[in-house]
């Protein structure tokens, strides 16, 4: 009887640990695969270098505009609760449905040189497709839905009266927003940036689709990977594992960042109280 | 000072039609659930615009449509103190008390508005919660701390909403012969939210205001809505024992 109980017991975990380990088995592998000396060749293999710096350059500056036009984009969406924010929310988690490859069809319609704007474009002797530009508009493209609704969730947790407090207060609507709004919203914000910029790092598809696959210029580590993979694969998995690890650095602020400033303003999360926007009671 | 807040407005189902006045005494405001008074403090405080509707201060115009006037929150001298405090967790209590000259047109340097800031809480027997953090106060702390920082400004209206309904018996009597003493001595007008007969009575409010549905159901004396009671509610607020007044959460 006590077995079986026991077994009653540990049912949940058991039933959890199929998926665990579908997750956990090919990073493991992964890590298995390669001796320290394989990622020390791979590392020195000619595609790997610029592939690091690339990919390094463009997510940073993916992430600087994610962050610089998404955040108003994320406050507009938190702080307007109509029908025409419903529509807008719906557009931003488009391009986290859609297939990156589709995305980059879709960037080549618009900036192609038989694109939107390409006439255009071309008249002013600008080239966008097949650039690094190119590369920094499919990080974006791909990347920034997960940053843009991380923020707008973290803005609609601030309570609403703490801006209007913070109103009545002296402050203009811009104060509020970084006094208040801002140091309130941020730990919801770095987790989001935080994934949108792990995103940015493993854009394939649309980059490839819409970059290319340029050494140096539009071949970032998800791209190189790819063409190492042809040639060679202990040094796609020495790559590989370089990806890994900065993924993992990005988890990390990702997971603690949060906590950590919730605890030091005594609170369980960095926010306020639960979300207070529309026609109130009372 | 005479004060006066006509407001029309309507959102979805809900409307407000609401017409209220007073002078340096402080005025309540009662009512159900939903009847509207956080709105009508929130029309106030200039966080939502009426569709129609017009709001004096004294000499001052705050608010009319027909004019096309809108004074922004930040200018119109008007301190309010939310349903919960609406402190800032992010910020320790002198800073919070201090926020009201930390931007905008009163701004000072840190130094000058930390000091200011720290006489007022010493103002209300909280200098030593200076250096705390709002989440670790208790919920009579987190009251006199939302009440000095509204008062740093020198607000010309004082909005309180269910100043004392998140606090226990004992601490809900000691506050609320503070809070009546507090704006007696400033005869700073001030238009009270409250679920609370008590409060009626202590803080010595000439008019009552019963809000139900968005609209005024009846007004005066409590002396007068208490003996002639117009809505069921109204009967029920002043007929209920005193002491047994539930938080309105």
């Amino acid at each position: 009887m006590t077995g079986r109980r026991s077994l009653a017991a540990r049912a949940p975990f058991l039933a959890a640990v199929p998926m665990l380990l579908i997750l956990a088995v090919p990073l493991l592998a992964l890590a298995g695969a390669s001796s320290p000396g394989d990622i020390a060749a791979g590392a020195r293999h000619p595609l790997f270098g610029p592939a690091l710096w690339l990919s390094a350059r463009t997510t940073l500056v993916s992430l600087a505009v994610m962050v610089l036009a998404g955040t108003p984009l994320s406050w507009w969406m938190a702080s307007r609760r109509g029908r025409r924010s419903r529509i807008v929310e719906s557009l931003v988690d488009l391009p986290i449905v859609v297939p990156p490859a589709v995305m980059g069809i879709a960037l080549l319609e618009t900036f192609g040189r038989n694109g939107l704007f390409g006439p255009a474009l071309s008249s002013l002797g600008l080239q966008i497709p097949f650039t690094t530009t190119a590369v920094i508009a499919a990080q974006v493209v791909v990347s920034a839905p997960f940053y843009i609704q991380a923020s707008a969730t973290a803005f609609r947790r601030v309570d609403e009266d703490l801006l209007i407090v913070a109103r009545t207060l002296g402050h203009s609507p811009a104060g509020a927003f970084f006094r208040v709004a801002v140091p309130l919203a941020l730990p919801g914000m770095v987790a989001g940036a935080a994934l949108a910029w792990a995103r940015a790092l493993g854009e394939f598809g649309a980059t490839l689709l819409f970059a290319g696959n340029l050494p140096g210029t539009t071949q970032t580590m998800p791209l190189a990977i790819y063409t190492a993979l042809e040639s060679d694969a202990r040094v796609a998995v020495a790559l590989s594992l370089v990806l890994v690890g900065a993924s993992a650095l990005l988890l990390f602020p990702l997971r603690t960042l949060p906590a950590l400033i919730g605890r030091r303003f005594g609170t369980g999360n960095g926010a306020g109280a639960p979300p207070g926007r529309g026609l109130p009671e009372g | 000072m005479r004060w006066s807040v006509y407001t029309r407005a309507s959102a979805g189902a809900f409307s407000l039609d609401v017409r209220v006045e007073g002078k340096a005494a402080p005025v309540v405001i009662i009512g159900p659930n939903g009847s509207g008074k956080t709105t009508l403090l929130r029309v106030i405080a200039g966080a939502y615009r009426p569709r129609y509707g017009r709001i004096r201060l004294g000499e001052r115009v705050l608010f009319d449509s027909e004019a096309g006037v809108s004074v922004a929150p930040e200018d119109r001298r008007v301190g309010y103190v939310p349903q919960g405090y609406g402190l800032f967790p992010h910020l320790t209590v002198l800073d919070n008390v201090a926020f009201g000259l930390a931007g905008g047109a009163r701004r000072k340097p840190g130094p000058e508005r930390r000091r200011i800031a720290a006489e007022l809480l010493t103002d209300v027997e909280c200098e030593h919660l200076a250096p705390r953090y709002p989440a670790t106060l208790s919920g009579g702390e987190k009251q006199r701390v939302a009440l000095a920082r509204a008062l740093l400004p020198v607000p010309e209206l004082l909005l309180l909403d269910e100043p004392l309904a998140a606090l226990d018996v004992a601490a809900r009597r000691g506050l609320r012969a503070y809070l009546a003493r507090h704006l007696a001595r400033r005869t700073r007008p001030a238009i009270v939210v409250t679920h609370d007969p008590s409060d009626v009575h202590a803080l010595g409010s000439p008019v009552v205001y019963a809000l139900e549905e968005g609209r005024v159901v009846q007004s005066g004396p409590p002396g007068d809505l208490a003996t002639d009671p117009a809505t069921a509610f109204v009967a029920e607020f002043f007929g209920a024992v005193t002491t047994e007044t539930r938080p309105d959460t």
